[in-house]
């Protein structure tokens, strides 16, 4: 069965999944109606780097984090200068991690849910009196209610799997920064492999569970709208 | 008496359209051009959703938009329907309707009544995509009305719609406008749906000038594009006062004068519009004894227009009416017809647009 360690291990993975998405949605949302709504001609710069985690070896970044975040870079420099500790090989450490290398998994599914509302349902609003925010709230934010379930599915799920970025800036230390994943690598290291299946098939399960859900919302959106 | 002052230098890619119009604030007015135009742009710069600095629009005594002045669109008092789109998917009729008259706070016997005028009292329970393209316009319509702004602009609300339905629903929407007093902007490439619905007109043209005047005299006015059209037509408003049941005949009055119309009865004291197409329209030099034209009016050459190598269009007076007729070039000259002469106008056709 699984061992306390393992027990910590899911907890810790889910918390992190958890404030990830949480923090991407707060900062998502309104880059992502920026990107959907700006007609700057240098847009495309900030789209590219938003999609860099897409391509980018995930210990390419975990690499530079480690050097940012670490006690001689100079997140970690400001971090201590202020009182703090440098955020590498701590719980912080794996969420500012997380969010980058999360990012574009929840930015472009609302950038496109944004998009493709459109406009007009705004402008009737606001022929309707409805003031900016009303719009946002009572027009925008129901249609693009799809969206945030997407964008919320993928960040959780694709944070759920970090491993690379994890292994480079946290290390392997329990309770701290020891997320599934790399227990998984640990019980495989040791010859443990019935401990490995058990966590391996409980995160197939549920990444399964939460694809299932983006993509079954996504068909019956199909449906309604013919 | 108020009016809607507006100069929009509307500018989009390298097309410019300089306006500047006063337009009095009553009836319903259509804004007439073909495609391309910049028709939508000019409602869209009246309701505020596009911005063009160095103009303005001042709605009665408000400024809605100066050098300094631009009110935000949610802070005007209009109402507005576009072409198509108009619905929110996620709201179902009622809540769509609710949606406008919970912010502009309008009592819901207003709303109750024009629910009933425009029927759709069985589909309010329905979302959007469940309704046909027609009730979709209707239900957009009466939300806007439902909010009783004080200026409602309509861009093309029933260019998608088939004919049948716009035959039936716009006497519906004529009524409901006029009954609430609502000054209405209309944009239509239909000149059908113009001569049926208009009171005045803005004419836009090619170049992007534009003019503005009463839709009758507008019509006929021989400076404008509109009578040199194929479809030239004239537009008289007359009153019904009686119907031969046996001939299925209706006899209507207008400056004095009586005219026939076949048709389906309707009241006494009816006013209709009758549209006449110039080519309809033939000249005598004395009135006809033992033909078939039923309605034979005297009256007097205004002008004298060329239309094409073969024809010539000829403005009328009929009784302080004006009138477009189109001959050929052979008659009238065979006729020796001239301005200020009195001849006989025989009337083929007359179509009855309420």
């Amino acid at each position: 069965m699984l061992t306390p360690a393992d027990v910590t291990a899911l907890f810790l993975t889910l918390k992190l999944a958890l404030v990830t998405t949480v923090i991407l949605l707060v900062l998502g949302t309104p880059l992502a109606w920026w990107l959907a709504r700006s007609r700057w001609r240098f847009k495309f710069l900030l789209e590219a780097l938003i999609a860099l985690p897409l391509v980018l070896p995930p210990t390419v970044l975990g690499f530079y984090l480690l050097l940012t975040l670490g006690p001689r870079g100079i997140v970690g420099n400001m971090m201590q200068a202020i009182g703090g500790e440098a955020l590498a090989f701590t719980f912080t450490g794996l969420v500012v991690g997380s969010v980058i290398y999360s990012l574009p998994f929840v930015v472009q599914p609302l950038q496109d849910t944004f998009h493709n509302i459109g406009k007009r349902p705004l402008e009737v609003a606001a022929t309707l009196r409805a003031s900016p925010l009303d719009r946002f709230s009572t027009v925008v934010l129901p249609l693009a209610k799809g969206g945030f379930v997407t964008a919320s599915m993928l960040g959780f799920a694709h944070t759920l799997g970090e491993f690379g970025v994890v292994l480079m800036l946290g290390g392997n230390i329990p309770g701290e920064t020891q997320v599934l994943s790399i227990a998984i690598y640990s019980h495989v290291e040791s010859l443990e492999y019935t401990q490995a299946h058990l966590l391996s098939a409980g995160l197939l399960l549920l990444s399964f569970v939460m694809m299932l859900t983006v993509y079954g919302l996504r068909a019956r959106a199909r449906v309604t709208h013919l | 008496m108020n009016l809607l002052s507006i100069k929009l230098p509307i500018r989009k890619g390298n097309f410019a359209l300089s306006l500047e119009l006063d337009l009095p604030l009553h009836g319903i007015t259509a804004i007439f051009g073909p495609s391309g135009s910049g028709k939508t742009s000019l409602l869209r710069a009246i309701a505020g959703l596009d911005k063009y600095p160095g103009g303005y629009v001042k709605f009665a005594a408000q400024t809605w938009q100066d050098e300094t002045v631009f009110t935000p669109v949610h802070k005007r008092q209009l109402g507005y329907v576009f072409q198509e789109d108009n619905l929110f998917s996620h709201l179902s009729v009622k809540e769509n309707l609710r949606y406008g008259t919970r912010r502009a706070g309008t009592d819901t016997a207003v709303i109750d009544h024009i629910i009933i005028m425009l029927q759709l009292q069985n589909l309010l329970e329905h979302k959007p995509w469940q309704l046909s393209g027609g009730e979709r316009q209707k239900v957009a319509i009466a939300r806007a009305l439902a909010i009783k702004p004080q200026l409602l602009l309509m861009d093309e609300p029933l260019a998608a719609l088939d004919q049948t339905f716009k035959q039936e629903f716009l006497p519906a929407l004529k009524n409901l406008v006029n009954e609430l007093r609502l000054p209405l902007l209309y944009v239509s490439h239909a000149s059908d749906e113009v001569a049926q619905l208009a009171d005045n007109l803005v004419l836009i043209d090619k170049s992007g000038t534009a003019s503005y005047g009463q839709l009758a005299t507008m019509l006929t006015d021989p400076d404008l594009v509109l009578a040199h059209r194929q479809e030239a037509e004239s537009i008289i408003s007359a009153e019904v006062s009686a119907y031969d049941t046996e001939y299925a005949m209706l006899t209507l009055q207008f400056s004095g004068q009586k005219i026939f119309v076949s048709g389906k009865a309707m009241h006494a004291g009816t006013t209709v519009r009758l549209r006449i197409l110039a080519q309809d329209i033939s000249l005598t030099l004395s009135p006809q004894q033992g033909t078939s034209i039923l309605n034979i009016f005297s009256v007097t050459i205004k002008e004298i227009f060329p239309f094409s190598a073969a024809q010539d269009t000829i403005l009328l007076d009929l009784a302080g009416t004006p009138l477009l007729a189109r001959i050929t070039r052979k008659s009238k000259d065979l006729l020796g017809l001239k301005p200020d002469q009195n001849v006989f106008a025989q009337i083929k056709s007359v179509a009855i647009a309420q």
